[in-house]
């Protein structure tokens, strides 16, 4: 909604209209560099402090497939990816015909002249500006239409339409080529100002973004797996172990990369039940490791993770969300596997799980979930998806020297160590690890079966209560350490929107529109999801009817995963599901309709 | 014993290569006197009586003793099955892993904490059935620990079922007219996966177990030992053959047997029954720890003096 007629609001000057955001979507092949576009929009917005939010499809084929790219630039706070886009970059009839329909009735089309025919029927609609992208970039640079360089080529063309910084484009190409040829600098760069210096065409106008409040601290900008990666490593994790898959490969493959920088090291194994094992044994031998997979590779790691749920040793599994069952939609996102990452594993075997909402967020949670293991000495899951692995969000640099830590273990000798000390009230029992001397000459055994305190096997039915007591008491104690969530929008109301992970942001955006339209409307924001935070009763009893709000199934009983999660914590009959399982994420509006449509049938649910 | 490194390096770095700081805490090594049987026994072990396991153990605390192995420093980790409840039997730091992942969460100790020695002890169904695949990956990327297969050729925890070297015919409640599949030969396994260090003992020559432990033990690497042990319950007389005592021969590696000799030694691993006993094979590969250290000292190197919430930082101004 943000770029205005041609006539509107031309108070920037003759020819350039001011303008809060802009969507944009590229569309082409994957082999085309959409992804470069991108990310230089991207990572120029977070350096002129603006905000910035993208949505990237990764093809499921690895060449050739279309690829999109979607990057949503603002002024202001940006949620979501935005439902419409502003401005469509088609490279081929099928980026055409297959993305038109995301554009906004009178966006504009920008096309490839030497690959798109344009559609009669559209020209009414959108406003439609050619250009031979593919030969201009060969006049440009030379070479063939296969080789690379109109994509940079069209990042000239976007930089001219919405007036954005050259100086600081031209660094960013430098850093993306310099070092390499230096030929191929000069390439990008030469057709990097053929587009900029191309005329547009019909477009007589052009665009600028609003001045940003100025941000306090510097912006980084990166996707949610870059975001994990480096959380983990600020929260003094120093060893880790995965078997490669999508999506969750980027996040072993910058661990592996720089994990030895710190000390550490990264391994990559045979299979997902050697990558749990081997983690589970550097988390026994000292500080907390890591693992991390997607889809199948969770339901393989569930053994290994009730040893660690036994044996009480910490242990952080970050789980990058896909569409399932089995091997499901490699790349598109759901969050279907939250049920899993509560109660998967056999017998009564409490663990952590916590959620994610966007990229800084990862950063975080990556920490605190290292945090919890290591206090209550439990596996903790991170629930992120493919949505967030691959969406670049700006947001502040972290506070680097307050953040990062040092948990190398204490090898102090101690007196006597009971591992499964039954005497500690919260079940919490400080860890002592190889390499401490114990003085009383009794060691501890970490084992799956069941055990006495010094975790010597035990089938004694009382030892097994009590054992299995202490293992749940360790969450209980936890859950009442975990902040209030507060509510998006007013306390009381006729709708409360849950959700969890990746949706927060088109979930608070649409809660935001229902308000501007007089809805009666507020969301809740869950990050910890097992053990669930205290006090939710109060907040769900302000509201008429409380809608949780996931990209999961149904379900046989008519409620999503969390959904069901609430309804048998809280017996609340007026909890209910908004549920999608189209592999892609919440449109804004998607959500708006469901909500209205409750709101119409005058929230007749409850 | 293969001397673990220790790098000098600022705790602050939380760095792998640094080596704790308990050894300083106890009395210096030289000063202590070895673990006496009593002080390392723990649990009484759960085995028939007669199981050949019982030797294992015994061994396994006079290598203790002998080498000057102390409590803190020796981690003994096992999967699942009756020679897998050996931890429980040890007074020193220990792991009863889920079955047939031994092998990878003793990596998981051995690549995290280079001042630990690492000891597994399995089953033929742990390490060759369910840990498979487990086998072949720790011994190619000869991570430093030492593997014992105390192998008796029959699931006994399950009271006689066919394992994977269980020879063709063996009957068992899973093949009552005798087992039809080819059995796995553990020796071979380990040659053709790449184990720097490969032996074959049996539990009823006391002294050549012994003896193949403390080599394996001072094996830089994976070292693997198939040590026979017969399950007195399920598979009564099977190893007989090896036993002078009842009739068999103990016979040692021919002297002019080349252990550098890949070729050599899996043949010599292919003769049959009773087979031969001692090391096999052993050559000087480098191992995956010493690698991944060289990696880590490669990546600080250029880095030096930085503080981790620096080398992150650093990290982070290239993504703005």
């Amino acid at each position: 909604m943000s770029i205005p007629s041609p006539a509107a609001q031309s108070n920037g000057g003759p020819n350039v209209s001011i303008i809060p955001e802009a969507v944009i979507r590229i569309a082409g092949n994957s082999q085309d560099g959409i992804q470069a576009i991108g990310g230089f929009l991207a990572r120029l917005a977070g350096r002129s402090e603006q905000e910035v939010m993208t949505f990237m499809t990764i093809p499921s084929t690895i060449s050739g497939g279309p690829s999109i790219f979607q990057v949503r630039l603002g002024a202001g706070e940006v949620p979501s990816a935005g439902d419409e886009a502003d401005v469509l970059l088609a490279f081929y009839q099928h980026s055409y015909e297959g993305h038109i329909g995301a554009l906004k009735k009178g966006g504009i089309v920008l096309f490839d002249t030497d690959h798109v025919e344009p559609k009669a029927e559209w020209q009414q609609d959108y406003r439609h500006i050619g250009v031979p992208i593919s030969s201009l970039t060969i006049e440009a640079i030379g070479g063939t239409a296969k080789d690379k360089g109109k994509n940079i080529y069209a990042l000239g063309l976007l930089a001219k339409m919405f007036d954005l910084d050259v100086p600081k484009l031209e660094n960013l190409v430098g850093e993306r080529f310099g070092g390499k040829d230096p030929a191929v600098l000069n390439n990008a760069l030469a057709a990097f100002h053929a587009g900029y210096s191309h005329a547009l065409g019909q477009v007589l106008e052009t665009y600028k973004f609003a001045a940003s409040e100025r941000k306090s601290k510097p912006q980084v900008v990166m996707n949610g797996n870059e975001a994990l990666a480096y959380g983990v490593i600020a929260a003094g994790v120093r060893f880790g172990a995965a078997y490669p898959i999508t999506p969750w490969s980027d996040v072993m493959e910058i661990l592996r990369r720089e994990l030895p920088k710190y000390g550490g090291t990264f391994v990559q194994c045979e299979d997902e039940i050697a990558a749990i094992s081997m983690a589970n044994g550097a988390s026994f031998a000292g500080r907390v490791a890591v693992t991390g997979s997607s889809g199948p590779g969770i339901s393989l790691k569930m053994e290994s993770l009730g040893w660690a749920v036994m044996a009480e040793v910490p242990l952080v599994v970050i789980n990058v969300q896909r569409g399932g069952p089995s091997t499901g939609l490699p790349t598109q996102v759901e969050q279907s596997d939250l049920n899993l990452a509560c109660f998967g594993s056999h017998g009564d075997a409490p663990r952590v799980v916590m959620a994610p909402a966007d990229v800084e967020d990862c950063f975080y949670t990556a920490i605190e979930a290292v945090n919890i293991a290591r206090k209550y000495n439990v596996p903790v899951f991170i629930l992120s998806d493919q949505a967030i692995a691959t969406r670049i969000e700006a947001f502040p640099e972290p506070d680097f020297e307050h953040v990062c830590q040092d948990i190398t273990p204490d090898f102090s000798p101690v007196a006597d160590y009971k591992p499964y000390d039954l005497a500690s009230p919260d079940g919490v029992t400080p860890r002592v690890v190889p390499g401490t001397p114990i003085l009383s000459g009794r060691y501890p055994i970490a084992g799956g079966l069941e055990h006495d305190e010094y975790g010597h096997p035990t089938a004694s039915p009382k030892l097994h209560m009590e054992m299995t007591a202490r293992r749940r008491k360790k969450l209980q104690a936890l859950a009442a350490t975990l902040p209030v969530p507060t509510v998006y929008g007013p306390p009381e109301g006729n709708l409360l929107l849950v959700g969890w992970g990746s949706t927060r942001g088109p979930i608070r955006e649409a809660v935001d529109r229902a308000r501007a339209a007089g809805d009666s409307v507020s969301a809740l924001h869950l990050k910890h999801l097992h053990p669930l935070p205290p006090g939710l009763e109060n907040i769900f009893s302000g509201f008429n009817l409380i809608r949780v709000v996931e990209m999961n199934d149904e379900g046989l009983y008519g409620y999503g995963q969390l959904a069901g999660l609430l309804r048998a914590r809280y017996c609340d009959a007026r909890i209910s599901g908004i549920n999608k399982t189209d592999g892609l994420t919440w449109k804004v509006k998607e959500i708006l309709e469901h909500a209205r449509a409750d709101i119409a049938r005058g929230l007749a649910k409850m | 014993m293969s001397a673990p490194a220790t790098a000098a390096s600022s705790p602050k770095t939380g760095d792998l290569t640094s080596a704790p700081a308990g050894r300083a805490s106890a009395a210096p090594p030289a000063e202590r006197k070895p673990l006496s049987k009593k002080e390392i026994a723990a649990d009484h072990p759960t085995w028939c009586p007669g199981c050949g396991d019982f030797s294992v153990l015994a061994l396994y605390f006079k290598l203790i003793e002998k080498r000057k192995l102390w409590q803190e420093k020796i981690t003994t980790i096992s999967g699942i099955g009756c020679s897998s409840r050996f931890p429980y039997f040890v007074q020193a730091y220990g792991a009863h892993y889920i079955h047939g992942r031994s092998l990878a969460f003793a990596s998981g100790i051995s690549l995290s904490r280079p001042d630990l020695h690492v000891f597994v002890f399995g089953g033929d169904g742990d390490l060759f059935s369910i840990g498979g695949n487990h086998f072949t990956h720790t011994a190619r990327k000869n991570i430093r620990m030492t593997c014992v297969a105390m192998d008796n050729q029959v699931y006994g925890l399950t009271k006689k079922q066919t394992s994977p070297t269980s020879p063709l015919g063996f009957k068992s409640k899973t093949d009552t007219w005798g087992a039809v599949d080819y059995p796995i030969n553990p020796v071979k396994q380990a040659i053709a996966a790449g184990a720097t260090f490969v032996a074959r003992t049996t539990h009823s020559n006391p002294n050549h177990v012994l003896q193949m432990m403390e080599a394996a033990a001072d094996h830089d690497g994976f070292s693997f030992i198939e040590c026979l042990s017969e399950c007195v319950e399920f598979y009564e007389g099977a190893f007989d053959g090896t036993n002078p005592r009842k009739g068999g021969a103990f016979n040692p590696i021919p002297a002019d047997h080349d252990v550098t000799d890949e070729t050599a030694a899996y043949k010599l691993a292919g003769e049959p029954f009773p087979g031969y006993f001692g090391v096999f094979f052993k050559t000087p590969r480098p191992t995956k720890n010493a690698k991944e250290a060289a990696l880590i000292s490669a990546g600080r190197e250029k880095l030096k003096g930085l503080q981790d919430w620096q080398v992150l930082k650093k990290t982070f101004d290239r993504m703005k």
